[in-house]
Order: C-alpha cells, then structure tokens, then sequence
C-alpha cells in the first residue's frame, strides 16, 4: 500500500519534471520563433478569436447570474447600488479568468492536444525532423504562445461582457439607478484588482497551453492514445488552474 | 569524397528495443547512384534500419556512415545539415494536413532559403510535373488518394535536390496503376537526378522490376544480397521462403504457443 502510493508519488513528480523540462524548451525556443511573428498570429486566431463566442456568450451569462444572485443578496441589506462593484470584482478577479481558462482548456486546449497528437500519429512531426525542420519551433513553440496570448485577451473580454450582463439584469431589469452602478464600480475597483486578474489569466494561459502542448506532443500515436491525451488535457488543467488561482489569490492578500 | 565509396556503410550494427534485440551484428554497403531494396518478413526492423540510417534513432553497437558522416557521433545542427542532403517517403506520406499540396511542397524551401515567391512557385511546379501533379497545387491533401498523395510526398522530398532518398514502404496500398506510376517514378527519379535511392519494402515482384540491388533481411542480419536475379537462383530456405511467398518455413506460420492439445483440454476460463 505505502509502496504503491510513493510509486504513484515518484511518478507525479517525474511526470512535473518532464512538463517542466519541455517548458524551458520551448522558452529557449521562443526567440527565434518570436523573430517569425506570422507563426504566432495564425495560432492567436486559432486559439483566440476562434474560441471567441464561446468566451462571449458564456461572459454575458455569468455576468447575468451575477446581476440576479448580487441584487438578490444586496437588496436584503439595501446596497444594491453596489452591485457594479460586486459583479465587476467577481468578474475581474475570479470569475473572468477561471471561467475563460476553464472554457479554453475544453475548446482550444483539447483542439491543440488532438492536432499535435494526430500530427505525431501522422509522421507529420517525424516528417518535419526529416525535412531538417524542428517541430517544437515550428509547430509546438508558436501554438504555445499563441495561447498564451490568447487567454488574457479573452478573459478581458470575458470580464467585460459580463459586466455588461450584470448591467443588463442589474440596472434595466431590476431597476438600480444606473449611475451609481458605474460610479460605484470605478470608485471601488482598485488597480490592483485588475493586475490579479491579469496575473491569473496569464499565469492560466501558460499552464493550460503548456499543458495541452504537452500532452498533445507526447502523445501515444495511435487513436486511443490521442483521445487520452485530450481528456487528460481538460482534466489536468482544471485541477491545476484551480489550484494556480488558489496561490495566486492567496500571494495577492 | 570518393565517388565510388558507398554512401550508406553500416558496420556490425547492434540495436535493441526493450531488450529485444532486433539487429545484431549487421553489415550493409548501399553504394551510390543506384536504387537499392532492402526486403524483408514483417517484423525485422526495416523501417528500424530506416530510422537508424536517418538519426532518428541511435545504434546500441557498432557503426553507421552516411555520406562519410558517422550518425552515432553526429551533433544534431550536423543531424539537420545531413538531412538537409536526404529526402524521406513516408509510409502515409506524412503530409502536412493544414497546407495545400503546393505549399506542402514548398515547406521545406520556405523554411530553409529566402527565395523570392516567383522562383519558390516554379521549383515547385517543376516538382509537381515531375510527378505528374502540377494539376493538383491547390487542393488540400484531403482531397487527394493515397497514390496521389505520396506522389505530392515525393515532389516534396525531392524540392532540395536530394542526394539520397529513402521510400519507406512506398507501395503499400496502392491500386495497381498508382503503384506503376510510384515503381516507374522511383527509378526515373533515381537515374535523371542522379541521386541514391532506398526502398524499403515487402513487396517482392514489384520491387524487383526497379532494383538494382536487394538485401534480404532476417532475425537481424542480411541474409542475401545481390541483383534481383541473383536472389531468385538464392537457394537458401528463407531466400527460397521470402521470394516465393510460402506459409511456412524458417518463419514460422504459427507464432510461438503452448502445445495445442494441451492447451484445448485445459479447464482454465482464462483466453
């Protein structure tokens, strides 16, 4: 029994080492590719504005709930002029980046994970390395910082669409003054509020880039080997951003 | 460099895979200019040899020379200079799936020169009408049939002007026209370029209208060599066994089991 469980410790922490080792690899690589900047837009688009309206619509619905739950508890006490500040501060600092990575770990982490794995299975990496071109530069590298570039932006515009939702339900359907909703939000949030999110989104952006990248690249090439490094995409990546935002709300206190 | 010396000299090669050894002790010379076969049972690491031969994948033992570089001590910016003088057919070919047959063929220019568009375009049509698919530049590979798609594979294997190219299993599933024109594109390529040619294969008939040299592999070590002729004379019994597609022989028929008998009376529920 104490055995198995430090086999299956040893094995976590040689599966965190090999992860880490691939992510200096890729920042060793990330000059040079940064040099072929074309590389990196086509894969913002592909990561970023592809997973757009998934990102849009769900904002708008968080940020919905948020207006009716907020106004439904701010009302008990009579402040629910504060509810701009409550939707907005929920948005910046929690929901808008947790939500957004957790939505890119399912739509563009698991279309990474099975386009590298698929591409392995292919010969098309092995084909690369035979062309004299190195795979992790022109394929890994660029798809990493695509999505690394990516999650900020779309979790900004996750955060600000549901703003606009909790204004929605908050002020035009429930009736609190909309004056004081804005107001009330830009008296309140503070600059730093903005950094923890921004520090979380790209703290997000990393882990569930890497993470797909990873499992994608290291793939078993054969059909069931892709759709386990898929699904072990999605599932490792919301542990992780669940705990990276745990530290980093506890590193911001 | 000697002209004459052989571009591929493999020396007393060991190689195992998880402790199973699949070459020990093999010696093969692959001289320059001609198409040479390497045949062989499923198996017995021909594609292995290939990847040995490539630097995909390091020798255990003994020794490899690709056109006079020694691939078990090759740094891997020297790997990727050689490799830049070598063009590799893939089983599947191994297209890329997101570009269009053209810029397929034109990755390998793109990512290794500066060449302006104009001259990029027309080595790779001259590329493409070499295989006979100037016609299919747009389409995306898939759109393409297995025949046509290794045709495109070996457009782009040949826009660097290889000096040695390797087919892995160029003939597998191929219908009987695509496979006349992949068996007559091996050997036109071959002699108009000038280059050496590698083809590793199973298929015994076909592949003996376009060699000019086959090296019969098995349990890890050549067991013939020769002209396509001589080996059809070769009266050893795996020669005689590989060459005229018998059931049973030195390869047995039966993968190693338990006595039948035995096995079928036993009250055991496992499979």
């Amino acid at each position: 029994m104490i055995g198995e469980l430090w086999e299956s410790f040893t094995d976590a922490l040689e599966g965190l080492g090999s992860v880490v080792h691939f992510l200096f690899r890729l920042v060793g690589n990330t000059p040079r590719v940064l040099l072929r900047f074309s590389l990196i837009s086509q894969q913002i688009f592909n990561s970023g504005a592809l997973s757009l309206i998934i990102i849009m619509l769900s904002g708008l619905f968080v940020g919905m709930v948020l207006g009716l739950q907020g106004f439904q508890l701010l009302q008990r006490f009579g402040s629910e002029e504060a509810l701009g500040t409550a939707a907005t501060i929920g948005l910046v600092k929690e929901l808008g980046p947790v939500v957004t990575a957790l939505l890119f770990a399912g739509r563009a982490g698991t279309a990474l994970a099975s386009e590298l794995g698929l591409m392995r299975a292919t010969d098309q990496l092995s084909a690369m390395e035979m062309m004299a071109v190195d795979p992790i530069q022109r394929v890994v590298v660029p798809r990493f910082l695509g999505g690394v570039i990516a999650m900020p932006l779309l979790a900004a515009i996750f955060s600000v669409i549901g703003i606009y939702g909790a204004q929605l339900v908050g002020v035009q359907i429930m009736g609190v003054d909309s004056g004081s909703f804005w107001s009330q939000m830009r008296a309140a949030v503070s600059f730093s509020d903005i950094t923890e999110g921004i520090a979380k989104s790209v703290a997000f952006g990393v882990a569930c880039s890497l993470i797909a990248v990873f499992q994608g690249y290291y793939a078993t090439p054969t059909a069931e080997g892709v759709g386990r490094a898929t699904t072990t995409t999605v599932v490792t990546s919301a542990v992780v951003i669940l705990f990276l935002d745990y530290l980093i709300t506890a590193a911001f206190l | 460099m000697n002209q004459d010396s052989p571009i591929v000299e493999i020396r007393n090669l060991g190689y195992a895979v998880g402790g199973r050894p699949i070459f020990d002790g093999l010696d093969m010379d692959i001289p320059r200019g001609k198409v040479t076969a390497v045949m062989g049972p499923s198996g017995t690491g021909k594609t292995t040899l290939l990847r040995l031969v490539t630097g995909q994948v390091r020798a255990d033992a003994g020794s490899i020379h690709v056109a006079g570089e020694d691939m078990l001590r090759l740094k891997r910016a020297d790997l990727y200079g050689l490799r830049r003088r070598m063009g590799m057919l893939f089983q599947n070919g191994a297209l890329l799936t997101d570009l269009s047959v053209f810029e397929n063929v034109a990755f390998p220019i793109r990512e290794h020169t500066d060449l302006a568009e104009r001259l990029i375009r027309q080595l790779v049509l001259i590329k493409l009408e070499a295989v006979g698919l100037r016609g299919a530049a747009d389409l995306m590979p898939s759109e393409l049939s297995g025949g046509m798609g290794r045709r495109v594979a070996l457009a782009r294997a040949i826009v660097m002007d290889p000096e040695l190219l390797i087919y892995d299993e160029p003939f597998v599933g191929l219908d009987p026209i695509s496979l006349g024109v992949i068996l007559r594109l091996i050997r036109r390529l071959n002699d108009t370029l000038g280059i050496t040619s590698i083809v590793v294969s199973h298929d015994v008939q076909e592949i003996s209208t376009v060699a000019d040299q086959v090296f019969l592999l098995s349990g890890g070590k050549v067991v013939a060599g020769g002209a396509p002729q001589e080996l059809k004379t070769n009266p050893t019994e795996i020669v005689k066994q590989f060459i005229g597609g018998l059931a049973d022989g030195p390869v047995p028929f039966h993968f190693p089991a338990p006595d039948y008998f035995s096995e079928l009376m036993s009250r055991s529920e496992e499979p």
